[in-house]
């Protein structure tokens, strides 16, 4: 079935290209095999009205217009070769290296269709790529949240949608609507940046916690995207933890090599009695106490109180679970 | 992504067939093996695309106006395809694929000739045209690393081998290693390098955000054999048979680790707690993530792993008596 509509659309395709002229509905049944084999007008016409469709979407530079001055009610139907050819373009060796890395990029992702087929049309002047320069390099950036078909198809064409989103700690879900304008991956992780509707207000979601099916709720291009928004700072700005305190902590000699990294201040072990003591900057205490708890006994807090308790509240916890 | 796109539809085939054409055509005789593989389907398939094309053709469908397809000898040639023998222009969705991705690329430093990535681009966004528009309203950040990347790829271009400060988290440990590279991967824009481990005796795979220092090495490298590289798709982590089971009970808060974790097996407990079981080479980092879950989950085996959390949280806590 899909074999043959491929094969009719594919006849329609050549048919419409290889014409100056625009070509009539009754020219084009006879033309196209699998037309002719229609058993009434009707069904024709329906048929074609569809595929019609199917090759713009795909695409395809599909021309109404009409032969003569005098007839223009006569309508009729060519592909513009011009607007149909990908415009002459020669890559180098090493250019097309690059481009077929771009491509693998998406590999694993729901634009691997895309970027395959684009390498593909590009490498059609029959240069083979050069990949010496690039040998042992891979790249790979994944869609796997559900929302991102969704959403990346509402910002490509402009149109504003509405979600379920899970905001913060508790698990509450509220549906939102959101005219998105850009949509970034940010350390692994798909971002959505737009005008919320219901703040009236910019906004990021990250898409991870968006808790159900995205829903297209206007028509393409209802979106207006302002210009000179950088969505990647957006997101930056609102992922990034601000530093609001700092802590004093005692650490094990050879421990804690991650807050020895961020660590502002560290003295020397031996004053503090076989302990290392650095001060560390943090967000949010709750958080920290979180980060503080896993390294056990070999990290102390001194201070701050908030942080200190929210630790020994953690630990506690632990016994009392185990 | 448009209809074209949905799997297995006749306008997505009609879509790989108007590519395939064109880069058949400049490549006569091209082996059915790799004309395959480069369009990403069986052997089978790709024969089946050239029946199709080998039916079609220009009104009138007589002989000659038919598409003229050969690959009995197991190589292609494809003739008289001229309607369609240039490539369709690039849709929104394939030019801002590979725009958005040389874009990423172009961030990394050091990783290419940037006069050759530019130049590319802008070669790219001339033969896109009004496809590329949508390009700026999707971007990928990708890591730096500049240094140690660099020494990577010094290491795979050269076939030497590195000496890494590797800082192990989920351990806290900082480490002492010799590697001989294998690739370095760009994965959810971060870089890690997969090569054999002479510390491990096996393949690893480092994030290179923790390399806390690199050197490459005089010594050539020298990869096993039997080193192979890890499927990526399936996900980073990789656990074998050999390892120890680990049984977890999560509460709600403490959910998400069976989303991040490759854990082996989920069951549902009553008042919304989950019972996951995975498997792990090397428990210390499972004793960090209980500490951390502070409270939110249990160890129920082993029981080993049960006692040492046990015994870090008293000890920690008899530090703030």
């Amino acid at each position: 079935m899909t074999a043959q509509k491929t094969e009719r659309l594919l006849n329609l395709v050549i048919c419409l290209l290889s014409t100056r002229q625009f070509l009539s509905k009754e020219q084009i049944r006879t033309a196209v095999p699998q037309y002719a084999d229609c058993a009434t007008t009707e069904a024709f016409e329906r048929m074609f009205e569809r595929d019609k469709e199917e090759v713009r979407d795909m695409g395809i530079p599909l021309e109404t217009g009409s032969n003569s001055a005098w007839f223009e009610d006569e309508v009729g139907y060519r592909v513009d070769r011009a607007a149909y050819a990908l415009p002459e373009v020669s890559f180098a060796p090493d250019e097309l290296a690059v481009l077929g890395l771009a491509s693998r990029v998406w590999q694993q992702a729901s634009l691997a269709g895309p970027a395959s087929r684009a390498l593909l049309k590009l490498k059609a002047a029959g240069v083979e790529p050069d990949d010496a320069g690039l040998a042992g390099v891979e790249t790979r950036v994944r869609t796997s949240e559900p929302a991102f078909e969704a959403l990346y198809a509402a910002v490509r064409d402009r149109r504003p949608v509405t979600f379920p989103y899970r905001a913060g700690r508790a698990d509450e879900v509220v549906e939102r609507h959101l005219e998105p304008w850009g949509i970034v991956s940010w350390h692994g992780r798909w971002y959505v940046v737009g005008h919320d509707r219901d703040r009236d207000a910019r906004r990021v979601f990250r898409l991870s916690r968006i808790a159900g099916p995205v829903a297209a709720v206007g028509a393409p291009g209802d979106v207006d995207v302002p210009a000179g928004v950088d969505f990647r700072a957006e997101v930056a700005m609102t992922v990034r933890d601000t530093v609001r305190g700092k802590a004093t902590l005692r650490v094990r000699p050879g421990c804690g090599v991650a807050l020895r990294r961020r660590s502002t201040e560290q003295g020397d072990g031996l004053a503090q009695g076989g302990w290392d003591e650095l001060r560390v900057g943090f967000a949010d205490a709750e958080t920290f106490a979180e980060e503080l708890a896993a390294y056990g006994p070999d990290v102390v807090v001194v201070e701050p109180e908030a942080v200190r308790d929210a630790v020994v509240r953690r630990l506690r916890a632990v016994l009392e679970a185990s | 992504m448009n209809r074209a796109d949905t799997p297995g539809s006749a306008t997505e085939r009609l879509s790989r067939l108007l590519a395939m054409v064109p880069y058949l055509v400049s490549r006569q005789g091209i082996p059915l093996a790799e004309a395959a593989d480069e369009f990403g389907i069986t052997q089978e398939a790709l024969v089946k695309d050239l029946e199709l094309l080998f039916v079609c053709g220009t009104p009138g469908h007589m002989p000659d106006d038919l598409i003229d397809a050969e690959w009995d000898d197991g190589h292609v040639y494809l003739r008289n395809a001229d309607p369609i023998a240039r490539p369709l222009r690039l849709g929104v969705d394939e030019a801002l694929a590979l725009i958005v991705g040389l874009r990423a690329l172009a961030e990394v430093p050091g990783l290419h000739d940037r006069e050759a990535l530019e130049r590319t681009m802008a070669k790219l966004e001339a033969a896109a045209g009004d496809a590329a528009a949508a390009s700026a309203q999707v971007s990928v950040e990708v890591e730096g690393e500049a240094e140690a990347l660099a020494a990577a790829r010094t290491a795979l271009a050269r076939g030497r081998r590195l000496h890494l400060t590797y800082f192990v988290p989920t351990r806290d440990e900082t480490t002492q290693r010799d590697v001989d590279p294998m690739r370095v991967v760009l994965m959810d824009g971060r870089w890690y390098l997969e090569g054999w481990c002479h510390r491990a005796e096996a393949v690893r795979l480092f994030r290179l955000d923790r390399v806390m220092a690199v050197q490459v090495l005089d010594t050539a490298a020298r990869v096993p054999v039997e080193a192979t590289e890890r499927d990526l798709d399936a996900g980073l982590f990789v656990s074998s048979p050999e390892d120890h089971e680990v049984v977890l009970e999560l509460d709600p808060a403490a959910h998400w680790v069976a989303d991040y974790y490759p854990v082996e097996a989920v069951d549902e407990l009553p008042d919304q707690r989950l019972l996951v079981r995975l498997r792990a080479a090397d428990t210390r980092w499972l004793r960090t993530l209980v500490l951390r879950l502070s409270g939110t989950a249990r160890v129920l085996q082993p029981l080993e792993l049960r006692h040492a959390v046990r015994d870090r949280a008293r000890e920690a806590l008899a530090a703030y008596r």
